[in-house]
């Protein structure tokens, strides 16, 4: 007598397996009439299949992923910039963008934003237009020219109207800005904004005019460019140049939960560490499908791990992982061995002999394998 | 400068794609937990209380945050972390 669904389904749920393979049990049950004992006996098999699939306790799950990640990378280019999905913006890949996710920089060097819009915006491209003058940062420079009158002692800006209308803006607004921002009248003649220094020297109208250049009039101050693209959803999505998370999820319009960065420390300081580590895997896997190249995501997901067990976003290397080793003689072995040596030596730290390095170094066998086996004698009695 | 206009728009992390769900867990699973894997507290993964999560979901240091992933190789995974001034 074959069973019925529910019994099955509640048989499986809860045995010790990852919730894949229990779906995947389920969709294939589903199709097919097992009696009990059967169902029994798929059980065992799967538990037996499953348990022979894990790693053996004691294995170097650490230096295969480092061997699983290194071999791939001695073909990737080395080459920075490559034009990767957006045309207009660029990003780093290959080995340096690998190098500046591992090393968890703070600043990464083409920090970049995705910003996906809410279901009124996505659709609809003049309001992600309008969204993307809003987010992007603009200077006087891109909205007219700005020439110097030295005989009046006086900057004049002549505004391009159309550029200014395309923004949303009007001359007396710009105006208005400048005002609030420098704190010096400003005079508004059609399209030309006419502005004197308080004193009238060649120095104050030159430091005028630079003051005038550097002022953010509108959109977030680090955002230099917005692309946006229509992606193949049908829905257009802004690709920024420059990285401000934190401010362009508060505009109205942007969809807060998808927009991403590929500055994990942003993403480690907006969303915490779980998102960290999801960025980690999903800049690195990226980085490293784009160079054409295979590795199994559990490999990143193990450095991903380790960079974030703390609740911090660490590095690997000299300032981070290898860096808190426990043995003095595994540090001195990484990297500047002296000061560790001459540390360790001042303050009387003591070596267990737990690692790898350390055993190497000191001719024992490591403590993996074979060496990870002890025997112990029962004296007779 | 000035001071930046606020849309007034508040950001909750939990609501992104990137977040999986964080739950705070009573001493009695704590205790489950710690047998089931042999060790202490302190051998936890830690979370910062600082952490944008741990404000939303209000931790204090010592509690203990169940994190359930979705895992591309399980589909679903859970996580513990510790929570840590």
């Amino acid at each position: 007598m074959s069973l019925d669904q529910k019994t099955i389904e509640e048989t499986i749920s809860d045995l010790p397996l990852p919730q894949r393979v229990i779906n995947n049990l389920m969709t294939e049950l589903k199709t097919t009439k097992v009696t009990k004992k059967q169902l029994d006996d798929i059980i065992t098999r799967t538990l037996a299949v499953y348990d022979y699939s894990r790693i053996e306790a004691g294995e170097a799950a650490g230096v295969v992923s480092a061997q699983s990640i290194g071999e791939p990378g001695t073909q990737m280019t080395m080459r920075t910039f490559h034009y990767a999905g957006v045309a207009e913006i660029n990003v780093t890949l290959g080995l340096p963008r690998l190098i500046e996710i591992v090393d968890a920089r703070k600043n990464p060097s083409t920090p970049m934003l995705t910003i996906f819009l809410e279901k009124d915006y996505a659709f609809d491209r003049d309001k992600a237009r309008e969204l993307a003058w809003k987010i992007e940062a603009t200077n006087i420079s891109v909205l007219g020219s700005m020439s110097t009158d030295i005989v009046e002692m006086k900057v004049i800006v002549e505004l391009n109207r159309k550029a200014v209308a395309q923004r949303n803006m009007t001359a007396k607004e710009i105006a208005k800005k400048i005002n609030e921002e420098l704190a010096v009248f400003v005079e508004v003649s059609g399209d030309n904004l006419i502005m004197k220094p308080e004193k009238p020297s060649y120095r104050e109208l030159l430091q005028l005019v630079k003051n005038v250049q550097s002022i953010i009039l509108k959109g977030i101050k680090g955002i230099k460019r917005v692309v946006i693209r229509k992606e193949e959803s049908g829905e257009y999505v802004l690709y920024t140049e420059g990285s401000v998370l934190k401010e362009v999820l508060a505009i109205e319009g942007v969809d807060p939960t998808r927009t991403r960065t590929n500055n994990i420390n942003e993403i480690f300081d907006v969303m915490g560490i779980e998102a960290a580590r999801a960025s980690l895997i999903h800049e690195a896997t990226e980085t490293l499908r784009e160079q054409g190249l295979t590795v199994d995501v559990r490999h990143i997901m193990l450095v991903a791990d380790i960079m974030t067990v703390d609740g911090d976003v660490k590095p690997i290397g000299r300032h981070g992982i290898s860096g808190e080793k426990a043995s003095v003689l595994a540090r001195a072995a990484f990297e500047v061995t002296v000061s560790h040596l001459l540390d360790s030596g001042l303050s009387g730290d003591i070596d267990e002999l737990r690692g790898v390095t350390e055993n190497v170094i000191v001719g024992q066998p490591i403590r993996l394998g074979t060496g990870n086996v002890k025997l112990i004698a029962k004296k007779q009695a | 400068m000035k001071e930046k206009e606020i849309t007034g728009r508040e950001f909750k992390p939990l609501d992104h794609v990137m977040v999986p769900r964080h739950e705070i867990i009573d001493e009695a699973e704590i205790n489950k937990i710690l047998a089931e894997y042999e060790i202490v507290k302190e051998q936890m993964p830690k979370i910062r209380v600082s952490d944008p999560v741990a404000l939303e979901i209000k931790a204090r240091v010592g509690d203990v945050v169940r994190i359930i992933r979705k895992s591309q190789t399980a589909d679903k995974a859970v996580f513990y972390r510790l929570v840590i001034a």
